[in-house]
């Protein structure tokens, strides 16, 4: 297969590096990262292949360090990216905070891993609200994207800069362990050198008689300054979900259970849909790949016409209150967890659709 | 003729241009500018020599000097 | 009568914002020495000025350049991605001892250590001041602060860091002094410094620092003109005053009191 500019090029690759080269084909320039498993191979990709670019790789001394580096890069107008898990993300939410009251775009991406405390090197989804919920302290929010693949991973990082830009606020591909070092094929976006969108605001070498001096900041002594500044960061949440709200729902056309899930565990639930019939319920998944904007709509239609709910997810229980949210009490919603690098089995899962079954009067075998 | 002039508004009445003035050619006024400081004045400019140093000490940067 | 003659411009690259620091806070003298340094080098319009947390958070407002707020103790990683970005512009980050020695000693060293082609100018008053006071990494010993109210102790607080000191151990630095805010002849020379420094990052050689030791007089409880005193007798001793290193010259002397 001849490879010309605009095809794609098929690959057995890694989510690390499928996310690596997901950020050279999205524009990403810059990349500071710090070393922690399990997204190591991600500053490697980078450190090797930036510098081949005219990109720049740099190790920080510390995730506190490198969101600070950022922050720099993003007020000096790069696409500028970097990539952690989970203790890492937690380190760099007060420098998140602060690319939030900058109104700065940039990209991060946490390969999740089991928690609290140092945990462990497994995969989880025990960061679900630090990513909805987090970015440090105040108002504001991290766009949150969530893969399901190694294609997705590869898509949607090279796709955050873009929404970044679009909405000047920052995006956090959410993803795990599994996605991160497991390798599927994947189809690579080509490499195109995409030029810097305007950014008026960025600071750097300038001539007087062109532009005013620049000032990035999130200081604002004045209540209303610091009011307006809120305003308007929701003003593009709405915008924003409205606009790059997305899911994806397989299954049955009428169903009896709806299942959500997102990520590793939505690969879970597909294969369970499939089995469906072992448990003699219909059954439907409602996916998110967007959980900030969240879809809601689509999840309080389904909940609407099935006779429950049944949420998988690796953690204690983080994304089941969006999905409550959502449902808003229009049917029982029920949850099947595990953490600490635990996860269901497709069996295991089945055996909790008959449970729900039985408890909402659904037959099932 | 060497002079200096000092912005009285801008002036916190820190004395450190009457401390280090070669000449002792500065005081502190006894009238206080809106923020309620003691502005420094020139006291007696036949002794002022336009050397500067004033300027050099003076943190609030209000202090112009003519030669 | 020869015409007369204004001889000390007030410098372009301060704005007429009008400074918030203390009656005799040195931070004033720093920020126009600085501020002339940048004119006299005409690098304003490539000049990003990093204001870091500390009384001269709102740096952002007098420097009439560019500019980023960081978050306390992250100017030296801010100042790393400006330069990554736009290695043609001059970045300096202007820190208090909190800022740089307290939470930022991570980023500081690492800077440093990596070569890091800014300047830094660090502000050494010995004191929190913004917060009102309190012990910070470079408060002398027996120093009473809000925070050591029966006076430093090693027990409690062990020892002050000299920065200087510590950062000439690395590679990556290829200018370093401490200076003083004090007398005039010391401002002289505390600009000499300063100018060494940006012209040593316009070279590309590297990392510079400048250490300013800085007056506090509210928080070290004494008047404007004593605490200068306290600074040239008292402060000097614990933080000597050197040109630790040069590279633009190759060399590293005492700084010449009398120079």
């Amino acid at each position: 297969m001849s490879e010309t500019a605009d095809t794609r090029k098929s690959v057995f690759i890694s989510g690390n590096e499928a996310t690596a080269e997901g950020g050279i084909a999205g524009g990403c320039r810059h990349f500071f990262g710090y070393p922690i498993t399990p997204q190591n191979e991600i500053p490697e990709y980078m450190s090797e292949h930036l510098p081949e670019i005219g990109g720049v790789y740099l190790q920080a001394e510390s995730e506190v360090a490198a969101i600070n580096m950022v922050y720099g890069a993003a007020a000096a107008g790069a696409r500028v990216m970097t990539t952690s898990s989970s203790p890492g993300i937690a380190l760099m939410q007060e420098g998140l905070s602060y690319m939030l009251g900058s109104e700065l775009p940039a990209v991060f991406v946490n390969m999740v891993r089991g928690g609290p405390g140092l945990g462990n090197i497994a995969a989880a989804q025990s960061d679900y609200w630090l990513a909805t919920r987090g970015a440090g302290h105040g108002d504001g929010r991290c766009i949150t994207l969530t893969p399901y693949s190694v294609q997705e991973l590869h898509d949607f990082t090279a796709g955050a800069f873009e929404i970044a830009d679009r909405y000047q606020n920052i995006v956090m591909v959410l993803a795990d362990a599994i996605l991160a070092t497991m390798m599927e094929p994947c189809e690579l976006i080509p490499r195109r050198d995409l030029p810097l969108p305007d950014r008026p605001y960025a600071v750097g070498p300038h001539d007087r008689s062109e532009r005013e001096r620049n000032i990035i900041n999130s200081l604002w002594i004045d209540f209303d300054v610091m009011e307006a500044v809120n305003l308007r960061i929701e003003e593009r949440y709405t915008r924003a979900g409205e606009e790059i709200t997305d899911w994806e729902e397989f299954g049955s056309d009428d169903p009896q259970i709806m299942l959500c899930a997102y990520g590793i565990s939505a690969r879970i639930c597909e294969s369970v849909v499939m089995r469906a019939d072992e448990a003699g319920v219909r059954l439907r998944l409602i996916r998110p790949r967007t959980v900030f904007p969240f879809p809601t709509e689509p999840i309080r239609r389904w909940a609407e016409r099935v006779d429950a709910t049944l949420v998988v997810e690796l953690s204690m229980g983080q994304f089941v209150e969006d999905v409550r949210l959502a449902v808003e009490g229009s049917c029982p919603v029920e949850l099947l967890a595990r953490s600490g690098g635990n996860m269901p089995t497709p069996g295991d899962v089945l055996q909790k659709v008959r449970e729900v079954a039985r408890h909402v009067g659904v037959a099932a075998k | 003729m060497p002079r200096v002039v000092i912005d009285a508004e801008i002036c916190k009445g820190c004395v450190l241009c009457v401390e280090f003035c070669p000449r002792d050619a500065l005081e502190m006024s006894d009238a206080t500018n809106s923020r309620g400081h003691h502005p420094a004045v020139l006291r007696d400019d036949e002794k002022c020599t336009g050397c500067a140093v004033c300027a050099l000490v003076c943190p609030g940067v209000c202090i112009e000097v003519y030669r | 009568m020869a015409e007369e003659k204004l001889i000390n411009r007030y410098p372009d690259a301060l704005t007429d914002v009008e400074m918030r620091y203390c009656p005799g806070c040195t931070h004033g003298t720093a920020h126009r020495l600085v501020a002339e340094v940048i004119d006299e080098l005409g690098v304003r319009d490539r000049t990003v000025t990093i204001a870091t947390v500390g009384c001269s958070v709102f740096a952002y407002e007098y420097f009439d350049t560019d500019a980023v707020q960081a978050a306390h103790g992250r100017g030296p990683a801010v100042a790393t991605g400006i330069k990554r970005v736009h290695p043609d512009s001059v970045v300096f980050t202007y820190q208090g001892d909190g800022d740089l020695a307290s939470i930022g000693m991570g980023e500081i060293v690492h800077a440093a250590a990596r070569g890091e082609n800014f300047t830094v100018i660090f502000i050494n008053n010995a004191v929190f001041g913004m917060t009102q006071g309190q012990m910070a990494p470079t408060t002398l010993m027996g120093q009473k602060t809000t925070t050591s109210p029966r006076g430093r102790t090693a027990e409690e607080a062990g020892w002050p860091i000299r920065v200087c000191e510590l950062l000439d151990t690395l590679e990556g630095p290829a200018f370093i002094a401490r200076e003083a805010l004090s007398t005039p002849q010391r401002i002289r020379s505390a600009k000499r410094s300063i100018k060494r420094a940006f012209e040593t990052q316009l070279a590309g050689r590297g990392f510079s620092l400048v250490e300013l030791l800085s007056s506090c007089w509210t928080w070290w409880d004494m008047e404007p003109v004593e605490a200068i005193y306290h600074i040239e007798n008292t402060m000097t001793e614990h933080f000597p005053l050197r040109i630790f290193r040069d590279c633009l010259t190759g060399q590293s002397e005492e700084v010449d009191s009398n120079a």
